[in-house]
Protein backbone atom coordinates (compact mmCIF):
# COMPACT_ATOMS: atom_id res chain seq x y z
CA UNK A 1 0.00 0.00 0.00
CA UNK A 2 2.91 2.28 0.24
CA UNK A 3 2.78 4.92 -3.01
CA UNK A 4 -0.88 5.10 -3.65
CA UNK A 5 -3.07 7.22 -2.05
CA UNK A 6 -4.47 5.33 0.88
CA UNK A 7 -7.75 5.50 2.76
CA UNK A 8 -8.22 5.11 6.03
CA UNK A 9 -11.70 4.78 7.91
CA UNK A 10 -12.52 5.65 11.60
CA UNK A 11 -15.24 4.39 13.39
CA UNK A 12 -16.19 6.61 15.94
CA UNK A 13 -15.20 10.38 16.53
CA UNK A 14 -15.19 9.34 20.28
CA UNK A 15 -12.70 8.36 23.30
CA UNK A 16 -10.69 6.30 21.08
CA UNK A 17 -11.27 8.10 17.81
CA UNK A 18 -10.54 11.40 18.44
CA UNK A 19 -6.90 10.93 19.34
CA UNK A 20 -6.43 8.38 16.80
CA UNK A 21 -7.34 11.29 14.21
CA UNK A 22 -4.86 13.51 15.56
CA UNK A 23 -2.28 11.00 15.33
CA UNK A 24 -3.03 9.94 11.82
CA UNK A 25 -3.80 13.43 10.45
CA UNK A 26 0.30 14.88 10.27
CA UNK A 27 1.22 11.55 8.27
CA UNK A 28 -1.86 11.50 6.15
CA UNK A 29 -1.77 14.94 4.86
CA UNK A 30 1.84 14.79 3.79
CA UNK A 31 1.18 11.69 1.59
CA UNK A 32 -2.49 12.95 0.39
CA UNK A 33 -4.14 9.91 2.19
CA UNK A 34 -7.96 10.27 2.85
CA UNK A 35 -9.86 9.91 6.16
CA UNK A 36 -12.78 8.86 6.61
CA UNK A 37 -14.90 9.14 10.02
CA UNK A 38 -18.39 7.01 10.82
CA UNK A 39 -20.49 8.60 14.19
CA UNK A 40 -23.93 9.62 14.57
CA UNK A 41 -23.23 11.05 17.66
CA UNK A 42 -23.39 14.29 19.10
CA UNK A 43 -21.39 16.09 21.55
CA UNK A 44 -22.26 16.12 24.87
CA UNK A 45 -20.04 18.32 28.10
CA UNK A 46 -19.45 14.48 29.55
CA UNK A 47 -16.87 13.88 26.35
CA UNK A 48 -15.18 16.47 26.43
CA UNK A 49 -12.24 15.35 28.91
CA UNK A 50 -11.29 12.62 26.67
CA UNK A 51 -13.07 13.68 23.28
CA UNK A 52 -10.25 15.83 22.36
CA UNK A 53 -10.89 17.04 18.77
CA UNK A 54 -14.18 18.39 20.53
CA UNK A 55 -14.56 21.74 22.22
CA UNK A 56 -17.23 23.11 24.79
CA UNK A 57 -18.83 25.06 21.86
CA UNK A 58 -19.20 22.04 20.02
CA UNK A 59 -21.54 20.41 22.52
CA UNK A 60 -24.95 19.31 20.94
CA UNK A 61 -23.36 19.78 17.40
CA UNK A 62 -22.64 16.02 15.32
CA UNK A 63 -19.19 14.77 16.30
CA UNK A 64 -17.86 14.15 12.54
CA UNK A 65 -18.54 17.62 12.12
CA UNK A 66 -16.67 18.72 14.75
CA UNK A 67 -13.93 16.48 13.96
CA UNK A 68 -13.88 17.32 10.58
CA UNK A 69 -13.71 21.20 11.35
CA UNK A 70 -11.12 20.44 14.20
CA UNK A 71 -8.72 18.59 11.88
CA UNK A 72 -8.90 21.31 9.16
CA UNK A 73 -7.78 24.02 11.91
CA UNK A 74 -4.95 22.09 11.92
CA UNK A 75 -4.41 20.48 8.90
CA UNK A 76 -5.75 22.21 6.11
CA UNK A 77 -4.50 20.21 2.98
CA UNK A 78 -5.88 16.94 4.78
CA UNK A 79 -9.03 15.38 3.01
CA UNK A 80 -11.82 14.09 5.22
CA UNK A 81 -14.71 12.69 4.93
CA UNK A 82 -17.35 12.09 7.42
CA UNK A 83 -20.62 9.97 7.45
CA UNK A 84 -23.18 10.62 9.95
CA UNK A 85 -23.86 6.97 10.40
CA UNK A 86 -23.64 4.73 13.51
CA UNK A 87 -22.18 1.05 11.98
CA UNK A 88 -24.54 -2.04 11.99
CA UNK A 89 -25.53 -5.22 10.98
CA UNK A 90 -27.23 -3.51 8.16
CA UNK A 91 -24.47 -1.54 6.75
CA UNK A 92 -21.50 -2.44 7.96
CA UNK A 93 -20.07 -3.86 4.83
CA UNK A 94 -21.08 -0.80 2.74
CA UNK A 95 -19.47 0.95 5.08
CA UNK A 96 -15.83 -0.16 5.38
CA UNK A 97 -15.82 -0.95 0.97
CA UNK A 98 -12.97 0.90 -0.74
CA UNK A 99 -10.56 1.53 2.25
CA UNK A 100 -7.46 0.37 3.08
CA UNK A 101 -7.98 0.07 7.31
CA UNK A 102 -10.22 0.32 9.62
CA UNK A 103 -9.71 2.00 12.86
CA UNK A 104 -12.42 0.47 15.87
CA UNK A 105 -13.19 3.41 18.18
CA UNK A 106 -16.38 2.01 18.94
CA UNK A 107 -17.91 1.88 22.60
CA UNK A 108 -19.98 -0.96 22.68
CA UNK A 109 -19.47 -4.73 22.57
CA UNK A 110 -21.55 -5.65 19.79
CA UNK A 111 -20.18 -3.44 17.34
CA UNK A 112 -16.79 -4.38 18.32
CA UNK A 113 -17.87 -7.95 17.56
CA UNK A 114 -19.26 -6.89 13.83
CA UNK A 115 -16.38 -4.77 12.89
CA UNK A 116 -14.02 -7.92 14.04
CA UNK A 117 -16.77 -10.44 11.60
CA UNK A 118 -17.15 -7.96 8.83
CA UNK A 119 -13.50 -6.86 8.36
CA UNK A 120 -11.95 -11.08 8.58
CA UNK A 121 -14.99 -11.31 5.77
CA UNK A 122 -13.54 -8.59 3.09
CA UNK A 123 -10.23 -9.66 4.70
CA UNK A 124 -9.35 -5.68 5.52
CA UNK A 125 -7.33 -5.55 8.09
CA UNK A 126 -8.67 -3.68 11.52
CA UNK A 127 -6.93 -1.89 14.40
CA UNK A 128 -9.16 -2.88 17.71
CA UNK A 129 -9.04 -0.35 20.46
CA UNK A 130 -10.74 -0.74 23.79
CA UNK A 131 -10.92 1.01 27.30
CA UNK A 132 -11.98 0.82 30.94
CA UNK A 133 -11.56 3.11 33.44
CA UNK A 134 -7.86 3.11 33.67
CA UNK A 135 -7.00 -0.11 31.24
CA UNK A 136 -6.99 0.01 27.54
CA UNK A 137 -6.54 -2.86 25.30
CA UNK A 138 -5.84 -3.21 21.50
CA UNK A 139 -5.02 -5.73 18.83
CA UNK A 140 -4.31 -5.82 15.27
CA UNK A 141 -6.72 -8.25 13.36
CA UNK A 142 -4.79 -8.64 9.94
CA UNK A 143 -5.23 -12.01 7.95
CA UNK A 144 -2.53 -14.96 9.21
CA UNK A 145 -3.19 -14.08 12.51
CA UNK A 146 -6.01 -14.36 15.47
CA UNK A 147 -8.82 -11.65 14.88
CA UNK A 148 -10.82 -10.32 18.05
CA UNK A 149 -13.39 -13.27 18.56
CA UNK A 150 -10.34 -15.74 18.57
CA UNK A 151 -9.81 -13.84 21.78
CA UNK A 152 -13.18 -13.13 22.87
CA UNK A 153 -15.54 -15.94 21.44
CA UNK A 154 -18.57 -14.21 22.03
CA UNK A 155 -19.48 -10.37 23.45
CA UNK A 156 -21.02 -10.54 27.68
CA UNK A 157 -24.61 -10.75 28.10
CA UNK A 158 -26.50 -7.92 29.27
CA UNK A 159 -25.43 -6.59 32.31
CA UNK A 160 -22.25 -8.56 32.97
CA UNK A 161 -20.45 -6.04 32.18
CA UNK A 162 -20.22 -2.00 32.58
CA UNK A 163 -20.48 0.30 29.64
CA UNK A 164 -18.31 3.06 29.41
CA UNK A 165 -20.83 5.65 30.68
CA UNK A 166 -21.35 3.30 33.92
CA UNK A 167 -17.70 2.45 34.83
CA UNK A 168 -16.09 5.78 33.06
CA UNK A 169 -13.17 6.15 31.21
CA UNK A 170 -9.87 8.02 32.56
CA UNK A 171 -9.23 10.49 29.68
CA UNK A 172 -5.76 9.96 29.72
CA UNK A 173 -5.80 5.62 28.41
CA UNK A 174 -8.27 6.92 25.58
CA UNK A 175 -5.28 8.78 24.79
CA UNK A 176 -2.65 6.50 24.92
CA UNK A 177 -4.68 3.73 23.18
CA UNK A 178 -6.17 5.87 20.53
CA UNK A 179 -2.74 7.45 19.62
CA UNK A 180 -1.31 3.47 19.43
CA UNK A 181 -4.25 2.68 17.31
CA UNK A 182 -2.94 5.21 15.07
CA UNK A 183 0.53 3.70 15.31
CA UNK A 184 -0.55 0.43 14.42
CA UNK A 185 -2.50 1.75 11.35
CA UNK A 186 0.08 3.39 9.98
CA UNK A 187 2.32 0.18 10.43
CA UNK A 188 0.30 -1.80 8.54
CA UNK A 189 -0.30 0.64 5.81
CA UNK A 190 3.67 0.22 5.20
CA UNK A 191 3.17 -3.71 5.16
CA UNK A 192 4.76 -3.69 8.84
CA UNK A 193 2.10 -4.64 11.56
CA UNK A 194 3.15 -4.48 14.92
CA UNK A 195 0.43 -5.88 16.68
CA UNK A 196 -0.67 -8.69 14.56
CA UNK A 197 -1.10 -11.97 16.59
CA UNK A 198 -0.75 -10.07 20.05
CA UNK A 199 -3.23 -8.24 22.53
CA UNK A 200 -1.65 -5.26 23.62
CA UNK A 201 -3.13 -4.52 26.99
CA UNK A 202 -2.18 -1.04 29.12
CA UNK A 203 -2.76 -0.12 32.95
CA UNK A 204 -2.41 3.19 33.58
CA UNK A 205 -2.10 3.31 37.18
CA UNK A 206 0.78 1.58 36.97
CA UNK A 207 1.92 2.55 34.03
CA UNK A 208 2.52 -0.72 32.52
CA UNK A 209 2.34 -2.09 29.06
CA UNK A 210 2.45 -5.93 28.05
CA UNK A 211 2.05 -8.21 25.41
CA UNK A 212 -0.06 -11.52 25.25
CA UNK A 213 0.08 -13.48 22.91
CA UNK A 214 -2.86 -15.03 20.40
CA UNK A 215 -3.24 -17.79 18.48
CA UNK A 216 -5.70 -18.32 15.44
CA UNK A 217 -8.36 -20.40 16.92
CA UNK A 218 -9.89 -23.30 14.53
CA UNK A 219 -13.48 -23.40 15.98
CA UNK A 220 -13.68 -19.39 15.75
CA UNK A 221 -16.96 -18.32 14.58
CA UNK A 222 -15.26 -15.61 12.49
CA UNK A 223 -12.10 -16.89 11.16
CA UNK A 224 -11.74 -20.69 11.62
CA UNK A 225 -12.93 -21.98 8.59
CA UNK A 226 -11.12 -19.36 6.59
CA UNK A 227 -7.16 -19.55 8.78
CA UNK A 228 -5.97 -21.03 5.85
CA UNK A 229 -7.45 -18.48 3.31
CA UNK A 230 -6.59 -15.73 5.63
CA UNK A 231 -3.29 -16.60 5.80
CA UNK A 232 -2.91 -16.87 2.27
CA UNK B 1 2.11 -19.62 44.96
CA UNK B 2 1.36 -17.67 41.55
CA UNK B 3 0.48 -14.36 40.84
CA UNK B 4 -2.63 -13.32 39.30
CA UNK B 5 -3.06 -10.08 37.39
CA UNK B 6 -6.43 -8.26 38.20
CA UNK B 7 -7.79 -6.43 35.30
CA UNK B 8 -9.33 -3.22 36.03
CA UNK B 9 -13.27 -4.44 36.36
CA UNK B 10 -11.75 -6.84 39.04
CA UNK B 11 -10.04 -4.64 41.46
CA UNK B 12 -13.31 -3.87 43.02
CA UNK B 13 -13.08 -7.61 44.44
CA UNK B 14 -9.43 -7.08 45.72
CA UNK B 15 -9.51 -3.98 47.42
CA UNK B 16 -7.84 -2.23 44.02
CA UNK B 17 -4.75 -4.52 44.16
CA UNK B 18 -3.82 -5.10 40.56
CA UNK B 19 -1.63 -8.42 41.73
CA UNK B 20 -2.54 -10.92 44.07
CA UNK B 21 -1.16 -14.21 45.20
CA UNK B 22 -2.97 -17.52 44.88
CA UNK B 23 -2.02 -21.31 45.40
CA UNK B 24 -2.88 -23.94 43.62
CA UNK B 25 -1.32 -26.46 41.15
CA UNK B 26 -3.73 -25.66 38.26
CA UNK B 27 -5.56 -22.26 36.82
CA UNK B 28 -8.89 -24.02 38.10
CA UNK B 29 -7.07 -24.32 41.51
CA UNK B 30 -6.24 -21.15 41.33
CA UNK B 31 -9.67 -19.68 40.80
CA UNK B 32 -10.90 -21.27 43.57
CA UNK B 33 -8.02 -19.78 46.01
CA UNK B 34 -8.91 -16.43 44.39
CA UNK B 35 -12.19 -16.87 45.44
CA UNK B 36 -11.67 -17.64 48.83
CA UNK B 37 -10.12 -14.74 49.10
CA UNK B 38 -11.75 -12.55 47.04
CA UNK B 39 -15.26 -13.53 47.54
CA UNK B 40 -17.50 -12.95 44.48
CA UNK B 41 -14.47 -12.56 41.83
CA UNK B 42 -15.24 -16.55 40.12
CA UNK B 43 -19.07 -15.62 39.50
CA UNK B 44 -17.19 -12.81 37.01
CA UNK B 45 -14.81 -14.65 35.39
CA UNK B 46 -16.48 -18.57 35.42
CA UNK B 47 -19.83 -19.19 34.27
CA UNK B 48 -22.78 -21.68 36.50
CA UNK B 49 -21.24 -24.57 34.98
CA UNK B 50 -17.81 -23.54 36.23
CA UNK B 51 -16.32 -22.73 32.71
CA UNK B 52 -14.28 -19.39 31.87
CA UNK B 53 -16.69 -17.10 30.54
CA UNK B 54 -16.44 -16.50 26.57
CA UNK B 55 -15.90 -12.64 27.12
CA UNK B 56 -12.58 -13.88 29.37
CA UNK B 57 -9.32 -15.24 28.83
CA UNK B 58 -6.73 -16.52 31.13
CA UNK B 59 -3.15 -16.76 30.27
CA UNK B 60 -0.17 -18.82 32.09
CA UNK B 61 3.03 -17.17 31.45
CA UNK B 62 1.08 -15.22 28.30
CA UNK B 63 -0.25 -18.58 26.54
CA UNK B 64 -3.78 -19.31 26.24
CA UNK B 65 -5.17 -21.65 28.87
CA UNK B 66 -7.36 -22.63 25.72
CA UNK B 67 -4.55 -23.79 23.73
CA UNK B 68 -2.91 -25.69 26.66
CA UNK B 69 -5.30 -27.57 29.47
CA UNK B 70 -8.09 -24.73 30.15
CA UNK B 71 -8.51 -24.78 33.94
CA UNK B 72 -6.86 -27.76 34.09
CA UNK B 73 -3.61 -25.89 32.35
CA UNK B 74 -0.52 -26.23 35.49
CA UNK B 75 0.63 -23.59 37.36
CA UNK B 76 4.27 -23.73 39.16
CA UNK B 77 5.33 -20.99 41.55
CA UNK B 78 6.10 -18.37 40.24
CA UNK B 79 4.01 -18.25 37.36
CA UNK B 80 2.43 -15.30 36.09
CA UNK B 81 -1.14 -15.76 34.99
CA UNK B 82 -2.86 -13.11 33.44
CA UNK B 83 -6.82 -13.09 33.36
CA UNK B 84 -8.31 -10.63 30.11
CA UNK B 85 -11.67 -9.90 30.03
CA UNK B 86 -13.19 -8.01 27.11
CA UNK B 87 -13.34 -4.24 27.25
CA UNK B 88 -15.12 -1.95 24.61
CA UNK B 89 -15.02 1.24 26.02
CA UNK B 90 -14.41 3.89 22.95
Amino acid sequence: MTGARRRILVIGAGGLGCPALYALAPKLAERGDTVAIADDDRVDVSNLHRQILHRTEDVGRYKVDSAREALGRRWPSLTVETQRVRVGAGNVHELLRGHDVILDGTDSFESKFLLNDACVQARLPLVHGGVTRWSGQLMAVVPGHACYRCLFEAPPPEGAAASCQEAGILGAVAGVIGARMADEALAILDGKPTRAGVLQVYDARSGESRKVRLRPRPSCAACGTRTEAFAS
Amino acid sequence: MATVRIPTPLRKFTNGSEEVSAAGKSVGELLADLEKNFPGIKARICDDAGAVRRFVNIFVKDEDIRFLQNLETPVKDGDEVSIVPAIAGG
